[in-house]
């Protein structure tokens, strides 16, 4: 921030806003930018190491050097646009995808006094940028004349407005305790410590609730496995950004790791504390690396998952979306509601903790109940 | 009238017309939203930040797409045959002219308009909140009945009937 201040110090006095703008624009789209080239190359060795096998290893030490490869290669190859797409908005789509998750960044708060734009209504901005991913995947999806693309882009738009409703719900959670909407006073609000437990949201009842919440829907929103039925490769190929190549693909998958980022550093900001340190006697290691350190985790999260787990079901993605998640983000919102009103201690936590588990029981009870579920046998294979 | 003013219309009506004239209902579809991004940009140049984003967030979000699948799913993303002038485009123009006059009659003599205007520099997400949770709530109810309404109707439609015997 210092350094940001002196560089700005340069400029004539009437250039400065304009200046400091172009610095913190600048500031984010690099180390975004670079971070997504790290991602591919962690994603690629961690994804290899949990199916028992190397992954990139030709280009470069330990093939580190892979991103540089891929990038080289997806600038230099040709761009090919189907005859029958159209033309104008196939050209569009990959810019309305990565202009808005470059400007959704903006309001999160990366470090101490870090956030490119602190408006009153932060949160708020956040979510309004993201409904444009939506529009974009659908002019992807449409202008390409594919029906694997069409019917791709059918199955993200469904998916997103799905899980945005307990997106948004359980991001309310905090903005109610809180009482603002702005990224900032919600990171100082968890500033402080409890003994030597952080003040996060996370370790409160319907924190944990919130986040484990967030972090789903989060997964789906971005069409990470194994809600990645968007473009479940055994099925439609590649869904709606199948007839995209060289850069305008590369834009696609920067535009997905860019989305992943922002949700997660939103995850941060909400529930984990933002940029403050885990715990008393650390306050000494600078704030961004505290917040770079909790993305890495929560991207080494997300890569374990997607490792693990199988890809849904269409009508299991939306059972869980409309008969688990909706309400328990309902409930959860309740809780968190319980909380504010009753008066800090033991009472406080056995209630919400009553109110969260309880609930999360039953509905779990209640959705097996009417299911035969049984091993599964195999009449073809073996 | 400030540049960026004058930008924000230019672009807002431009898509206005675009969705009015093309002859694709995706495209169309697709400038409308274009229109609604321009409006949420008008509101925020004017520091109205939670309409701004409240657009953005409900019509590009929710209202474009919403109008995008009902295309798709009843066909008529081929563009039509018709000429983009229906035989009638004169009787058209005399009522849309005839409700303008109304409007604009109806606002002029309005007496609203002669008030000053409040202050609006301390219009707050904070400050909304509160109005509407206790000034405007029965307003507020009442919206809130209409659409869980509209939302049993849509489901009750949508349900598959019961086979009689």
């Amino acid at each position: 921030m210092n350094f940001k201040h002196w560089l700005v110090s340069f400029a004539p006095d009437t250039w400065q806003p304009l200046v400091s703008a172009l610095i913190s624009v600048a500031a984010i789209i690099f180390v975004f930018a670079s971070l997504f080239a790290l991602t591919t190359i962690l994603e690629r060795k961690g994804l290899g190491r949990i199916q028992n096998r190397y992954g990139p290893n030709r280009v470069g030490p330990f093939g580190v050097f892979q991103p540089i490869a891929d990038g080289l290669k997806a600038m230099t190859k040709e761009d090919i646009v189907p005859r029958a797409a159209d033309k104008v908005v196939h050209f569009i789509a990959p810019l309305v995808l990565v202009i808005p998750v470059f400007l959704a960044l903006a309001v999160i708060p990366v470090g101490r006094n870090m956030a490119a734009v602190d408006f009153d209504g932060g949160i708020l901005f956040f979510f309004a940028v993201g409904a444009a991913t939506e529009l974009s995947v659908f002019m992807a999806g449409w202008s390409s004349r594919n029906k694997y693309s069409l019917l791709g882009a059918m199955r993200a738009i469904a998916q997103m407005i799905s899980y945005e409703v307990p997106l948004i719900l359980s991001a309310v959670t905090v903005i109610m305790i809180v009482g603002s909407l702005s990224a900032t006073k919600i990171v100082d609000a968890q500033a402080g410590y409890f003994g030597w437990l952080p003040n996060w949201f996370v370790l409160t009842p319907w924190g944990f609730a919130g986040f484990i919440l967030f972090m789903i829907a989060a997964a789906a929103e971005s069409n990470r496995s194994p809600f990645d039925l968007p473009e479940g490769e055994s099925e439609i190929i590649a869904g709606y950004y199948i007839e995209y190549s060289g850069f305008k693909f590369a834009l696609f998958f920067l535009g997905e790791y860019i989305g992943l980022f922002a949700i997660s550093g939103l995850a941060i900001t909400l529930f984990l504390g933002g940029w403050h340190a885990p715990l008393p006697f650390l306050i000494w290691i600078p704030s961004y690396i505290w917040f770079f350190a909790k993305l890495l985790g929560l991207i080494a999260l997300f890569i374990w998952v997607r490792g693990t787990l199988p890809r849904l079901r269409m009508d299991q993605l939306m059972n869980f979306a409309w008969k688990f998640m909706l309400p328990m983000a309902l409930v959860n919102l309740l809780a968190a509601g319980v909380w504010h009103f009753i008066e800090p201690g033991f009472a406080r936590w056995a209630v919400c903790l009553v109110l969260v588990v309880g609930p999360y029981i039953m509905l779990g009870r209640s959705l097996f109940e009417h299911k035969q579920l049984a091993k599964r046998t195999y009449r073809y294979a073996e | 009238m400030t540049v960026s003013f004058a930008i924000i219309a230019i672009l807002t009506i431009a898509s206005a017309i675009a969705a009015m004239t093309l002859r694709n209902l995706v495209h169309c579809a697709l400038a409308l939203a274009g229109a609604f991004a321009g409006l949420a940009a008008l509101y925020l140049q004017l520091d109205a930040q939670f309409i701004g984003f409240a657009q953005i967030l409900v019509y590009v979000g929710a209202v474009a797409i919403l109008i995008v699948f009902a295309i798709l799913l009843t066909g008529g993303s081929d563009p039509a045959k018709q000429p983009i002038f229906s035989s009638g485009w004169c009787i058209g123009a005399g009522v849309a002219l005839a409700v303008l006059g109304v409007l604009v009659w109806a606002l002029r003599s309005s007496h609203t308009i002669n008030e000053t205007l409040p202050d609006v520099s301390n219009t707050s997400v904070r400050r909304i909140g509160d109005q509407l949770m206790t000034k405007y709530i029965l307003p507020l109810e009442v919206i809130g009945l209409l659409l869980t309404a509209a939302l049993i109707g849509a489901v009750i439609i949508a349900m598959k009937e019961e086979k009689t015997k």
